[in-house]
């Protein structure tokens, strides 16, 4: 039986700086707190999550998409207890992961957006000792360890110390150190930060494969390809909001007419816009500067000859026309009017 | 409480320790061993120092190692592994409860409190040559002694690693570290700070008094010392204490 996921109302106000997700920043140890209420400080109030709620059936897939400081890694922290919720619950399973610590973190596997790799070890000590915190026999995660060098292609390194791998061998070692215990759940915050292109479809497939086990897998990221290949549902993040959920397939059809004409003009008359508007197969056009348009269209190509024609009609001059097919970077775009790498 | 993971955290830094064991003993101990070399040897044979110092000063170097070994065991490493590497995470992932992680931490960094004990009396004693008159007539009260100290250290350590910072570990050495060696009698009784009654006071907020007064006390028993019910009775509520207090600021540490 694979085991799902549930978050109720989820909300989190940091206080003090975040740790930047699982890779953290660290902390400050400044004078923090002041006292006395005469000179009351300004407290940092920074709010992450806002009222999420999300449930993730178990064997699935899930992505969690958007722009840097969405919420992403926080929501990852308070599911793998690593961060306090300031309200609102999530389970693992049947087990509430702020109240039943132990339990949850027996279900979860977790590689953090910065490899925190034990730096006193070695590769191999370090599945090892892994192995070891989760109650596996000496022969047992001797095995493992092997099994995951090789799947991680690690095996010339098991005996050279973490500190001298290079970024993308440690984060190889990150996941195959969440695998290690076989979770049933695995988070990935940003898993293919840093990796080649080469890595990173190797960590698709193992990802695919874990996936196939029945395992739940959660993954952050703000690449659209990513999500689109890997995902089964996505739900779209920004400012600790979910601002869309779904299928990638249903959140790309839900963007009005899918192609996305970004036009730039050296000005945009309200009559060009109009006119534009009613061109046949365009279903939405968005201005927010007077010298830009973005037309959502069921067309792409088939339109251009349209707008010059309307645009030179208008004694309007058209700069630059720009297609974009339909996808998430898109749907991104509709929904908060800004680009995911912004 | 799950003891095999408690047992695989508690290897895990028994691991590490002994891979470094040569760099650490000397890192913790050779300043010990110089300061013995210089004050109960070289001052002491040249007629500047009478020769009764030695039995004054190894009781104060066993705590003082012991208390460096202890707080430098968990809390050097403990301050890197929060740092921005968070290297500490993967065992704050181990399924058992954040507290027993800082338990751990605190009986790995006493028993390498115990075994820089271990290791600086006979290099002391070798150290200071003749004339070190130590009793271990009371063999119970001077392993309990060597316990209390030990654990002291290790949460006090953990306290310590929990609040500092690591652009601040040089700061922590020179203003909290060394005022509580120098004023920690370590080379000295207590009761030779009769001359200065503000400070004869002030200096019992310090545990490190009572470490080397208790094992003076213990090691030395005729040279003057506070009694040892009161060392080491303070010496347990302090221990409580760094224990309570250690593990609320790693448990708070822990999570964001």
């Amino acid at each position: 039986m694979g085991i799902g996921i549930r978050i109720e109302h989820l909300r989190k106000v940091y206080d003090s700086p975040p740790p930047s997700a699982a890779g953290g920043r660290g902390f400050s140890f400044g004078p923090t707190r002041t006292s006395g209420p005469k000179e009351k400080k300004k407290k940092i109030e920074i709010l992450a999550l806002d009222d999420i709620s999300l449930e993730i059936p178990a064997g699935e897939i899930f992505g969690l998409l958007g722009p840097n400081g969405a919420g992403k890694s926080t929501t990852i922290g308070i599911l793998t207890t690593r961060t306090e919720p300031t309200g609102g619950r999530a389970f693992v399973g049947e087990f509430d992961v702020w109240k039943q610590q132990v339990k949850a973190k027996r279900l979860i596997g977790v590689v953090p957006q910065r490899p925190n790799l034990d730096f006193a070890l070695t590769t191999r000590e370090v599945l090892l000792f892994h192995g070891a915190y989760f109650g596996q026999s000496a022969r047992e995660r001797a095995r493992r360890a092997d099994e995951e060098l090789e799947k991680f292609k690690l095996t010339d390194r098991a005996n050279q110390m973490v500190r001298e791998l290079s970024g993308g061998l440690m984060q190889r070692l990150s996941i195959a150190r969440a695998m290690m215990h076989d979770p049933e759940v695995l988070f990935l915050d940003e898993p293919s930060a840093g990796l080649d292109p080469q890595t990173r479809l190797m960590l698709w497939e193992i990802v695919r494969g874990y996936g196939a086990l029945g395992k739940t897998i959660v993954l952050t990221t703000h690449y659209m390809d990513e999500a689109d290949t890997l995902c089964q549902r996505l739900a779209i993040i920004d400012h600790g909001k979910i601002i869309a959920q779904g299928t990638p397939r249903e959140l790309k059809s839900s963007i009005p007419g899918g192609y996305l004409l970004r036009l730039r003009f050296d000005r945009a008359t309200e009559e060009l816009l109009r006119q534009i508007r009613e061109l046949p197969g365009v279903t939405e056009v968005k201005s927010a500067d007077p010298t830009a348009a973005d037309v959502y269209a069921d067309r792409g190509g088939p339109l251009i000859g349209p707008i010059v024609n309307a645009a030179q009609a208008a004694g309007v001059e058209v700069h630059d026309v720009h297609i974009q097919e339909p996808s998430l970077e898109n749907l991104f775009l509709h929904h908060t009017g800004r680009s995911l790498r912004e | 409480m799950n003891w095999k993971t408690f047992y695989a955290l508690l290897s895990r830094d028994g691991h590490v320790a002994r891979r470094s064991l040569v760099m650490v003993l000397v890192q913790n101990l050779l300043q010990p061993l110089l300061f013995t070399f210089v004050f109960g040897r070289v001052l002491t044979s040249g007629g500047m120092m009478q020769a009764g110092f030695k039995s004054v000063l190894l009781p104060g170097v066993i705590a003082i190692s012991m208390v460096i070994a202890g707080v430098q065991a968990v809390a050097m490493p403990l301050i890197t592994e929060f740092q921005f590497s968070r290297e500490i995470e993967d065992r704050l992932l181990a399924p058992i409860e954040n507290g027993w992680v800082a338990v751990e931490k605190i009986i790995a960094g006493m028993i390498q409190a115990l075994v820089a004990g271990l290791v600086v009396i006979p290099a002391a004693w070798l150290t200071m040559g003749s004339g070190a008159h130590l009793s271990f007539a009371h063999p119970f009260t001077f392993v309990a002694f060597c316990l209390l100290v030990a654990l002291f250290a290790a949460a006090g350590g953990l306290t310590l690693g929990c609040s500092v910072g690591a652009t601040q570990i040089g700061l922590m050495f020179s203003i909290i570290l060394t005022p509580m060696l120098m004023f920690g009698c370590v080379y000295y009784p207590w009761s030779f700070l009769r001359a200065f009654p503000g400070l004869q006071y002030a200096v019992l907020l310090n545990p490190v008094v009572y470490a080397s007064e208790g094992l003076r006390g213990v090691l030395a028993p005729h040279v003057p010392h506070i009694a040892t019910w009161i060392t080491a009775s303070a010496l347990a509520a302090i221990d409580l204490g760094m224990i309570a207090l250690g593990i609320k600021k790693f448990r708070k540490k822990a999570v964001s």
